[in-house]
């Protein structure tokens, strides 16, 4: 079982990270202020203006450690990955089931019924946690009605079909996210609907914040499999989008984003002063805002919970590449059907 | 596990304060120096092989004397930390 190693984030502007001797140094204006064994680390995310040196960046390659550069509010810039790895048959087998088209839907239904279950869950935790009976009612009536998408989903013949459902899903699910705020968090995490780039409210700015956390662990799982993460199956591809990834992303929103999001704001660990308004209507966390959500989204990874199809305890970070797993057996061959991860 | 790696190294000789230097740099690769020569380590079984290994390779068996502990686990409950230094724990949320 693959350990499930730790992620560095550097949020510091105007970093420097060097390698010495096994450790990775980070520097600022020449000063040290870290040390941390390279060990620990699985990946090395920069945030903001962050420099790395060569001899670092050939270390990470080297030990399969990647490193991604995000700008400051988790919008993805670059990333650094060594040879490709895996094998080419597995990846041969992932562009003749793309190329497929029961294979293509089938895959794309398991996904999309992943999606449609945890959102479901997300929502019957919100009712089940609501004390409010008018709220409660609202949340079980949307969950059934997410209900009956699932069960049309498995009839769905094509694309389309399952894109509308996808779709209708989603309106219904994110109609919900106000009622599933507090009550008294509500005047000062207001939802206005979907929105993104930019995200018009601390809502969205948070949860695409973490969506895009959890995209780059979705990319990273998939390329340590060896699949291609630009060849999707329900996301269509278009040049240097990673359509896999996205893919495998609907499973998680809900299970790792959308739920803890709700946390952060039900608990009050994220205020208003976490986010900054921006001229153009755009709000986007701040400094502080990002470390509370960077700290809260590592510690939920590191929590454990029964995988229903392997039947152990799993960390919730390593969901991701368990799942990539089971897709590459999948093509391959070996098992019958993909499983997507569904949270109880 | 967390380990807790302890040396006294002969400094008379210009040998042994170059074996000083070098025990000092195996285990700043593999842990945190909490006092002058006393490192924290968290470590896998294997990881500890090799730390164990590159430490008998610097130290002279005859002269310098080497002490490696077995910590129990967790940490914030079995360590406790008094004055100016802080160490990290490198498992935590690592945002620097």
């Amino acid at each position: 079982m693959k350990q499930l190693l730790n992620t560095l984030y550097v949020s510091t502007d105007g970093a420097y990270l060097r390698l010495e001797g096994e450790t990775l140094v980070l520097s600022v204006d020449k000063v040290k202020k870290h040390q941390v064994p390279l060990h620990h680390l699985g990946a090395i995310v920069c945030l903001g203006r962050v420099a790395i040196s060569p001899a670092l960046m050939a270390r990470s390659m080297e030990d399969g450690r990647s490193i991604v550069w995000l700008s400051e509010h988790g919008r993805f810039q670059a990333r650094v990955e060594g040879p490709v790895n895996g094998n080419i048959l597995l990846r041969q087998a992932q562009f003749r089931a793309a190329d497929r088209v029961e294979t293509a839907l089938e895959i794309s239904k398991a996904f999309i019924a992943g999606k449609l279950r945890n959102s479901r869950n997300v929502l019957l935790r919100s009712a089940r946690d609501s004390k409010d009976e008018a709220a409660k009612t609202q949340l079980v009536r949307a969950a059934k009605s997410l209900a009956i998408n699932l069960r049309n989903l498995a009839h769905a013949e094509s694309a389309a079909s399952v894109l509308g459902l996808e779709g209708d899903a989603a309106r219904v699910y994110f109609e919900q996210f106000n009622t599933m705020i507090k009550p008294q968090m509500r005047e000062e995490f207001e939802y206005k609907g979907r929105s993104r780039r930019p995200p018009k409210d601390t809502v969205n700015a948070l949860i695409s914040f973490l969506y895009a956390l959890l995209l780059n662990d979705c990319r990273s799982a998939l390329e340590t499999v060896g699949l291609d993460p630009q060849l999707g199956f329900f996301h269509v591809v278009r040049p240097g989008r990673p359509a896999l990834a996205l893919d495998l992303l609907e499973e998680f929103r809900a299970v790792l984003g959308d739920r803890l999001a709700l946390t952060l704001i039900n608990r009050g660990q994220l205020r208003q002063k976490d986010f900054d308004l921006r001229p153009g209507g755009a709000v986007m966390l701040n400094d502080s805002g990002r470390k509370t959500v960077i700290m809260a989204y590592q510690e939920r990874k590191k929590e454990t919970l029964q995988h229903p199809v392997l039947e152990s305890q799993v960390e919730i970070g390593l969901l991701p590449l368990l799942q990539a797993r089971m897709l590459a057996r999948y093509l391959r061959g070996d098992v019958e059907a993909y499983i997507p991860f569904f949270n109880k | 596990m967390l380990i807790l790696v302890s040396y006294d190294v002969s400094t008379l000789e210009a040998a042994g304060r170059k074996r000083l230097r070098r025990v000092a740099k195996v285990c700043q690769n593999y842990g945190q120096r909490v006092q002058k020569s006393v490192f924290e380590c968290k470590v896998d079984a294997m990881t500890l092989e090799i730390l164990q290994d590159a430490l008998l390779k610097e130290i002279s068996l005859t002269e310098d004397n080497l002490r490696i502990y077995r910590l129990t686990e967790p940490l914030t409950k079995n360590v406790k930390e008094f004055g100016k230094f802080r160490a990290m724990d490198f498992d935590a949320p690592l945002i620097l």
